[in-house]
């Protein structure tokens, strides 16, 4: 039995890892990756906090997350591809059309 | 036997419909031939029906059910036949009769034309509903139409100045009666439970007592001196001369006026009841007579003195009476006609305006009390009214011709001058439908009334004290003015100046108009304003404030959105290291 603290040394790091990608890399699909890891990270905190209770509840909101995660990877991949063909690039520092 | 009398109404109400779409066009004389035809139509039908009742045969109201309208408040298109009724009916329709039939001639040349004539066959027509009406819902009916249709014909001519503002004087001073009239119907709808005349007007004894009678009378006047332009309402009258001359005197003279009369006689059983009521009814009567003698006498406008269309027409629109003079050489039948509703109406025998004005101030100082001062009052304005006719007619017809240049005075076509020999004979022999010696139409009227107290001029010498002195009284009005205005005019022009102040005032109308202006309309003015400014400043802007806060806030905060999603993404990182410490140091928990 390993003991709960390492795995949610491990979620934290993971997370600290895909917030650092989100912040620094400036394409989208690398911070779609970043987006995930973080997801990952708190699926990974969900379980561990289900084992250290022994109630399924945890897993049970992983199970949530990945449903919502799949829907946005959907949306999400739909929306950088559109961006691509429009213009042959996924720097999202180039679309802030909409700044104010 | 009366099942037709809703034709009475029906006639001038279909040439109004029928006008009002075709109107226009039809060529010019057509609209006045169809609109007096339905009138004359309508006369004829009321002399018809009218047949039993002269005939003596007529002894209780007969009533004509059309159709259920609100029949739960014994509010039904009820028609009423009885003396009362068809005296009115039959001013209505004959006066207006002549009236359409003179405004073919007056209206010559009027770009709407056949609007006109559609008015004056709705105006009609309204009259005849209120006159006609079985209960007071629709008497109501027909007095709100009358008020709208007066509204129309006052504001004829809307393109010029006065007559929209004489128009709209007129109803909102007939508004402020209708209030009082319709608060009275709520009264009797709450205390007798119907509209229906049969059982409020029966015996109202049963249902009410003297201290509600006197407000029901009370508010029935202030309706009645809405329509009937008494005090403290008559302001309007003299501005509603800014309408087509006819159409004035039908709303003047003949009908509308009479329409609160008719009201009051109609609703006699419940005045009956209170003397407050009855006696206040006299007062408003007598004192408005006097008040507009006074001003009769100063006025040189001569349609305010009275609607003398015909003499108008001849001068080309002239109405200052100054400048007109010797017409009587130019127009001898205007002349002779108006020389008769001259001696009719100064009250001098044996001419109608004698026998009316004789026989109600006989009969009020029969009455004694307080009806004594009625009757001083009513013997002054009898002399004014003799010294002010006389004076009109002076000046008018007689004497030197002060016509401005270019006017050239003709006769009235035929249209316009058979119409006022027939009022002239009216004028004339009318009178001797109730004289002391012969109580016709009062005895006519008698199955009416017969509920209420009758009051009947004194017999014996009295009489004929009584009538003396009023016929003396017109006399010397009228021996007064004449010597005055075909005797020297340097005297009277030195004269007049002398007394131009007081002169000025009753010209005024007794400054009643301006003092109107000053208590009623300036206040209400200037709260108008204070609202306005409220509205503008406080209302709009509470409203524009609150837009104008959120649109400077959201052009501060426009800075915000970058456009730049990494952005974005540390403001979302700070903002859950915020939250974690907030929750690691114990906060809201």
């Amino acid at each position: 039995m390993v003991d709960p603290s390492w795995y949610l040394t491990l979620a934290a790091l993971l997370f600290v890892i895909g917030m650092a990608g989100m912040i620094t890399r400036r394409n989208a699909l690398i911070m779609f990756m970043s987006i995930e890891l973080m997801l990952n990270a708190a699926n990974l905190t969900f379980v561990a906090g289900g084992i250290g209770s022994g109630n399924p509840e945890g897993q049970l909101a992983m199970f949530f997350v990945l449903v919502v995660a799949a829907a946005e990877v959907v949306v999400g991949l739909a929306i950088v591809v559109a961006v691509f063909r429009r213009r042959r690039s996924v720097n999202v520092d180039d679309l802030a059309e909409l700044r104010g | 036997m009366t099942d037709f009398i809703w034709l009475i109404i029906a006639l001038p109400l279909f040439g109004s419909v029928v006008l009002h779409f075709i109107g226009s066009r039809l060529k010019e004389p057509v609209a006045g031939y169809i609109a007096s035809a339905t009138s004359v139509g309508a006369f004829f039908v009321t002399l018809v029906a009218a047949v039993p009742a002269f005939a003596g045969d007529l002894h209780r109201a007969e009533t004509v059910h059309l159709w259920d309208w609100m029949p739960s408040i014994g509010a039904s298109f009820t028609l009423q036949w009885d003396q009362l009724s068809i005296v009115m009916a039959l001013l209505v329709t004959g006066v207006g009769s002549l009236i359409h039939i003179y405004s073919i001639g007056y209206m010559h040349g009027d770009e709407r034309f056949g609007r006109y004539f559609t008015n004056l066959n709705f105006f009609a027509a309204s009259m005849l509903i209120l006159v006609l009406a079985g209960n007071f819902a629709m008497v109501f009916l027909g007095w709100e139409l009358v008020g709208l249709s007066s509204y129309l014909l006052i504001g004829f001519w809307f393109t010029e100045d006065l007559p929209p503002a004489a128009a709209k004087k007129a109803f909102v001073l007939n508004r402020i009666g209708d209030v009082g009239f319709l608060i009275a119907l709520m009264l009797i709808f709450k205390y007798f439970g119907t509209f229906d005349f049969e059982t409020v007007l029966h015996d109202p004894a049963v249902h009410i007592a003297g201290g509600v009678a006197t407000v029901i009378g009370l508010l029935l006047l202030l309706g009645a001196a809405g329509k009937s332009a008494q005090m403290p309402l008559f302001v309007w009258l003299p501005d509603a001369m800014a309408g087509p001359t006819p159409a004035s005197a039908l709303i003047h003279a003949a009908t509308m006026v009479t329409a609160g009369v008719y009201m009051v006689a109609r609703a006699a059983p419940i005045f009956d009841l209170s003397t407050t009521a009855l006696t206040t009814v006299a007062l408003v009567g007598v004192v408005t007579a006097f008040v507009a003698a006074t001003i009769a006498m100063a006025q040189n406008d001569i349609k305010k003195v009275l609607g003398a269309g015909s003499v108008i027409h001849a001068m080309g629109g002239e109405q200052d009476m100054r400048k007109m003079g010797g017409l009587f050489k130019k127009m001898p039948i205007t002349g002779w006609t108006m020389a008769i509703a001259t001696v009719a109406i100064a009250g001098i025998p044996p001419l109608s305006g004698f026998w009316s004005k004789d026989e109600i101030l006989a009969a009020a100082f029969a009455r004694g009390g307080i009806y004594q001062a009625v009757w001083a009052l009513g013997l002054v304005t009898a002399l004014l009214t003799a010294f002010y006719m006389t004076r009109w007619f002076v000046l008018v017809f007689l004497g030197e011709s002060n016509w401005s240049e270019g006017v050239d005075p003709h006769e009235s076509p035929r249209s316009m001058s058979m119409p006022l020999i027939g009022l002239a004979v009216l004028a004339a022999f009318g009178g001797f439908m109730n004289t002391p010696f012969f109580h016709g139409l009062g005895n006519f009227l008698h199955p009416v009334f017969e509920a209420v107290q009758e009051q009947h001029a004194p017999e014996g010498s009295l009489e004929y004290i009584l009538i003396g002195v009023s016929v003396a009284v017109a006399v010397a009005g009228a021996a007064v003015a004449w010597m005055f205005y075909r005797g020297d005019a340097d005297a009277r022009t030195h004269l007049l100046d002398r007394i131009s102040g007081p002169l000025g005032f009753l010209d005024n109308g007794w400054g009643i108009n301006s003092g109107y202006e000053k208590v009623i309309v300036a206040p209400l003015a200037r709260a108008a304003e204070g609202m306005s400014w409220f509205d503008g400043k406080v209302i709009d802007g509470a409203v524009n404030g609150v837009a104008g806060g959120v649109n400077w806030l959201g052009g501060k905060l426009q800075g915000v959105q970058t456009g730049f999603v990494r952005q974005y993404g540390v403001g979302l990182l700070a903002g859950a290291i915020g939250l974690v410490v907030w929750v690691l140091m114990g906060g809201g928990s």
